[in-house]
């Protein structure tokens, strides 16, 4: 007869094969889908590549919206080729590196310049961050009730390392003058119609500044690919992906805060509903202020709702936590409906804006039915909801996951 | 001109993404109305990706945010028309 432990050991094989998730592509990354998704969103989903892309859950062709799907995330950096891709609107041109040029001028810039890709590989310091770029309504059709938008599950999401320049660098060497109070940015892709706002994004003079925002060049040692922004786009770790601007062409360093579309009444939510640090003071209004940065979340990667394993051994749970850059400090996963936590291994601290891999394994004491649950928090002690914050647009979903297993 | 300014880029898009002609809207009165009104910006899988969660006043809504928000070129007298379509057939 066999010890416990010695059974555990032998039974290593066997509990990973029975544990692990056997998501062989296609029909899985579908069925993975969040059960609460809109059901015309879940039928109308199918997967596609776009041209250099691998294939990914297609929210929609035009604009490209193309979500990653779950079994991705399994690795801490996401590949290029499975990042996924989120557009506005539908000209979205093959960008010419040698005939690119970013403008950066304002009426509160010391001077105007053009910068060429050489001439601004060559003029400043270059820098590497690995960071979340997360949409701002990632898990959107998980709402309840649905609000309309691109239905996103969970994989609106990836984690990068990103390399490129300072864009305080690039700001400092034109001068940013007293009064500046926002820097704005547009990117090459344009509407079909010329009512049709164009995708502009502002960041306060603050974050525009702060050392982590770049323009980068690079994403996981390789150029951008075009449906993530080639040949630079920006990066602003911490925050949402709107203000992660794509094919960035011009920068406009501004005394007056940005009036667009996409500012205002776009990407919004409600004043003092959710416990976020970074304000966005010069486009607040009464009733509401941009999105800033992310807010604490986690995703269990490794297991399917309704997954059976064998109780005598042991269930090894497997995700991510990030949040808004202050670091992920603690996961806990409870299999008792919330009554008890425990503590979660936490993996390798690739920086504070990074994806934080995490495992646990649960050793159930007897058969039967269970529900896995997983919070993370920051270093602030900021943590996730269980009930959902309801906001009209269907933003920052971190409602702790619920995960049925049976232990059989 | 512009107009066929945009059936030049609208080729491109549509060589650029893949399959965007397979989605179809259910067949129905006002269908093509619909999706013509649609097309020119986007795909019209955005139909069925919010659904059936609407109901008609959500549609209605829906409608009017692309008409004044993003400009689309959709007749005002057109709208009623394609509401009942949406809602019909893909409203709550």
């Amino acid at each position: 007869m066999p010890s416990r432990r010695e059974f555990l050991t032998q039974g290593a094989i066997g509990a990973a094969l029975l544990s692990l998730p056997r998501l062989s592509a296609a029909a899985d990354a579908l069925k993975l889908q969040p059960s609460e998704l809109p059901p015309g969103a879940l039928e109308s989903a199918v997967l596609e590549a776009l041209p250099g892309k691998a294939a990914l859950i297609k929210r929609t062709f035009r604009p490209p919206n193309f979500e990653t799907p779950l079994e991705y995330f399994n690795d801490v950096i996401t590949p290029n080729r499975v990042f996924f891709v989120r557009y506005h609107l539908m000209n979205i041109p093959q960008v010419n590196e040698r005939s690119w040029t970013l403008k950066v001028g304002g009426d509160a810039a010391g001077a105007t310049a053009e910068f060429s890709l050489s001439s601004l590989l060559a003029g400043f310091e270059q820098v590497e961050i690995v960071a979340v770029c997360q949409c701002s309504g990632n898990r959107r059709g998980m709402f309840v009730p649905h609000v309309p938008g691109v239905e996103w599950g969970v994989g609106a999401m990836g984690n990068a390392r990103w390399r490129g320049v300072r864009l305080r660098d690039v700001l400092n060497a034109v001068g940013v003058n007293k009064d500046a109070v926002e820097v704005a940015f547009d990117g090459a892709d344009s509407a079909v119609h010329d009512k049709t706002p164009d995708f502009m994004k502002s960041l306060p003079i603050w974050r525009a500044l702060d050392e982590s925002t770049l323009i980068a060049f690079e994403m996981n040692g390789e150029p951008l690919p075009h449906w993530n922004g080639f040949p630079a786009r920006l990066v602003v770790p911490g925050w949402t992906g709107t203000y992660w601007v794509k094919q960035l062409t011009s920068i406009d360093v501004r005394s007056q805060p940005l009036k667009s579309f996409w500012m205002n009444p776009a990407y919004r939510i409600p004043r003092g509903r959710f416990a976020l640090v970074d304000r966005f003071t010069s486009q607040e209004t009464d009733v509401s202020t941009p999105i800033t940065e992310m807010v604490v979340n986690s995703l269990v990667t490794n297991i399917a709702p309704g997954q059976r394993f064998d109780a005598k051994q042991w269930l090894d749970v497997k995700g991510i936590a990030w949040d808004g850059g202050y670091g992920i400090t603690r996961v806990e996963v409870s299999t008792d409906d919330g009554a008890t936590w425990r503590s979660a291994t936490l993996g390798q601290d690739l920086g504070r804006f990074s994806f934080r891999q995490w495992t646990y394994r649960f050793a159930p004491a007897q058969r039967g039915r269970y529900t896995v649950m997983v919070r993370a928090t920051n270093r602030l002690g900021a943590t996730q909801t269980f009930e959902l914050i309801h906001n009209p647009a269907g933003y920052h979903h971190n409602v702790v996951q619920k995960i049925p297993v049976e232990a059989v | 001109m512009r107009s066929m300014w945009i059936l030049i880029l609208t080729g491109i898009a549509f060589a650029a993404v893949a399959d965007e002609s397979k989605v179809v809207l259910k067949d129905g009165p006002n269908r093509d109305l619909v999706m013509r009104s649609c097309l020119t910006c986007h795909s019209v899988d955005y139909v069925p990706l919010n659904s059936p969660f609407l109901d008609r006043k959500g549609w209605e809504a829906t409608v009017n945010k692309m008409i004044n928000a993003f400009g689309a070129p959709i007749k005002k007298e057109d709208v009623p028309a394609i509401v009942d379509y949406l809602s019909r057939y893909y409203g709550m």
